[in-house]
């Protein structure tokens, strides 16, 4: 569709519908939030009105990135990482002696989203996982502070895995060749994984609170129960195939096997960022977000989905 | 002051100050609300790195920014003649001579002449940045400071985080989130002991609500 602007160019008509039903969703959030409001306390009513505007204000950023183009979403990514990354720091048991080398892995952020703008795939794939994995305890060793040396080096070449290299797996899809891809496109295929991964989130969190009854993993997350889990995937799932011929260039069953695997990575991821908080003993990552926490809250299904839809989206189509 | 006086420091927070304090670094600020607006007042803080100041500072609308008025060691933000224009004039510090060269007298007079004003003191009871978050003894000079003129409420906060992203002797600013959790204010009585350990207190309990302060379970075991 070109309506004449410079921008916008990028997105099929699916796209742009895809965008239009999502904003719909919010606007029709935004009035159950206003029906609702006699029946809530004040505290109820104050957290809900907080969560559905923090979502406005996400689905606004990330759509006017994903809608200026390529360029201005990987600088909104590559600072989505960045956040993400410093608020994983800052609550780990960081030493101080590792400050220099905290800050070099925060210039990885950029570089990693460089080579995404390039299309350089192999450096993509290697640049985290092999020579940051090597990088990371020689940098550790060049500081000298032998006590607590193994957990520095594990955790911080996780936290720049979760963050940097899982996150960038999305932007990667906005440059996959766009003409295998003629019904949505490369921002297609990223809002077909974001929206469906948060959109897991919330019908697991739904299902739950209908129906969860029995707990499924009580000592990570008491408030996850099989129903809200068993719903969850079955909705993401059929969603899924259903959204697959619309935004992707998979047809409805290998969508429905894509509709799973986000249903079911969602899930994890979620739970080891609980686990994380757990194990800190604090209940949300940062404030950044009001109503839901931090960053590491909002995207830590996310950090699990990427990589894996990523990959199942290049094995069985490009 | 005047509006064209004020500027140069709006600009500097406009421009440097708060994008430095919210993207460089981020913030978790709890009970923004309890933030006095107007004097006499004084934040007392626990001090943690040199950012400690401008962080407290960039929590204030530009418009309120005047009224801010940090108790500042003078022989760091005096060291130069760079650093003393940016800090006299920039940050508006009243200037703290910790060797004891300048006479107590004259720093008290100037700290009570701005409570009188209706400005907002900001100060580190624990006299010095000390050992890397830790928080040191209080010093009874706030208590003295707050007592010194009628109505002066003191606002605890507790800091945590800024003592990694600039710590003692750190010379680049490495980014983190830090915390700032703000107490209620406190009114200060006829014991000073009292009031002491109520302050004390009180920063232990703020700093007990910080997200970033989890570092002592590797040391514990």
């Amino acid at each position: 569709m070109d309506i004449g602007l410079p921008f916008m160019l990028d997105l099929t008509p699916n796209t742009l519908n895809a965008m239009m039903v999502v904003v719909a969703m919010l606007v029709i959030a935004s009035i159950t939030q206003l029906i609702l409001r006699p029946r809530l306390s004040d505290d109820g009513y104050l957290e809900l009105k907080q969560r559905i505007n923090s979502w406005w204000v996400m689905v606004g950023v990330v759509f006017t990135a994903l809608m200026i183009g390529p360029t201005a979403s990987l600088v909104f990514f590559t600072i989505l990482s960045f956040i993400a990354l410093r608020e994983f720091f800052s609550i780990l048991p960081v030493r101080v002696t590792d400050r220099r080398l905290i800050l070099a892995l925060y210039l990885a952020v950029p570089l990693q989203y460089y080579w995404v703008g390039l299309g350089w795939y192999g450096m993509f794939i290697v640049f985290i996982p092999v020579y940051l994995f090597l990088l990371i305890p020689f940098g550790l060793l060049m500081l000298g502070e032998t006590k607590g040396f193994i957990r520095a080096v594990g955790s911080y070449q996780w936290a720049t895995m979760t963050t940097v290299f899982a996150i960038s797996h999305v932007a990667y899809l906005l440059m996959l060749p766009a003409d295998e891809n003629p019904a949505g496109g490369g921002v297609g295929l990223v809002l077909y994984l974001v929206f469906l991964t948060q959109f897991n989130d919330v019908a697991q969190y739904i299902w739950g609170k209908k129906f969860g009854n029995r707990k499924i993993v009580p000592a990570i997350s008491p408030n996850k129960t099989w129903a809200g889990f068993l719903g969850g995937v079955a909705t993401t799932t059929v969603l899924g195939a259903v959204l697959a011929p619309w935004l992707t260039p998979l047809g409805w069953g290998l969508g429905l096997a894509a509709g799973l695997l986000i249903g079911l990575a969602g899930f994890i991821g979620d739970l080891t960022v609980s686990a994380v908080k757990r194990d800190l003993r604090i209940k949300d990552t940062s404030q950044l977000i009001p109503g839901h926490g931090g960053i590491l809250d909002r995207i830590d299904s996310l950090m699990y989905t990427a990589p894996l839809f990523f990959h199942f989206l290049v094995y069985t189509t490009y | 002051m005047s509006v064209i006086k004020r500027l140069p420091k709006q600009l500097f927070f406009l421009l440097i100050v708060k994008p430095v304090v919210y993207l460089l670094l981020g913030l978790n600020i709890y009970n923004k609300q309890r933030l006095p607006s107007h004097g006499p007042a004084i934040l007392a803080a626990n001090h943690n790195s040199h950012l400690d100041t401008l962080v407290l500072m960039a929590l204030y609308p530009l418009g309120e920014l005047h009224r801010v008025r940090p108790v500042a060691a003078a022989d760091y933000f005096l060291r130069n003649r760079f650093t003393s224009w940016l800090s006299l004039n920039l940050i508006g510090i009243i200037p703290l001579d910790r060797q004891g060269q300048v006479d107590k007298d004259q720093v008290f007079e100037q700290c009570q002449q701005a409570l009188a004003d209706g400005q907002i003191l900001l100060l580190f009871p624990e006299g010095s940045r000390g050992d890397p978050e830790q928080l040191q003894p209080l010093r009874k000079g706030v208590y003295h400071l707050a007592r010194s003129h009628a109505g002066t409420q003191v606002v605890p906060i507790a800091m945590h985080g800024l003592g990694r992203a600039l710590p003692k002797g750190g010379s680049m600013i490495v980014p983190f989130n830090a915390d700032v959790v703000i107490g209620e204010a406190l009114l200060p009585g006829d014991d000073s002991n009292a009031f002491m350990q109520d302050l004390q207190t009180s920063l232990e309990g703020l700093l007990a609500q910080c997200i970033t302060k989890r570092d002592a379970r590797w040391e514990d075991e």
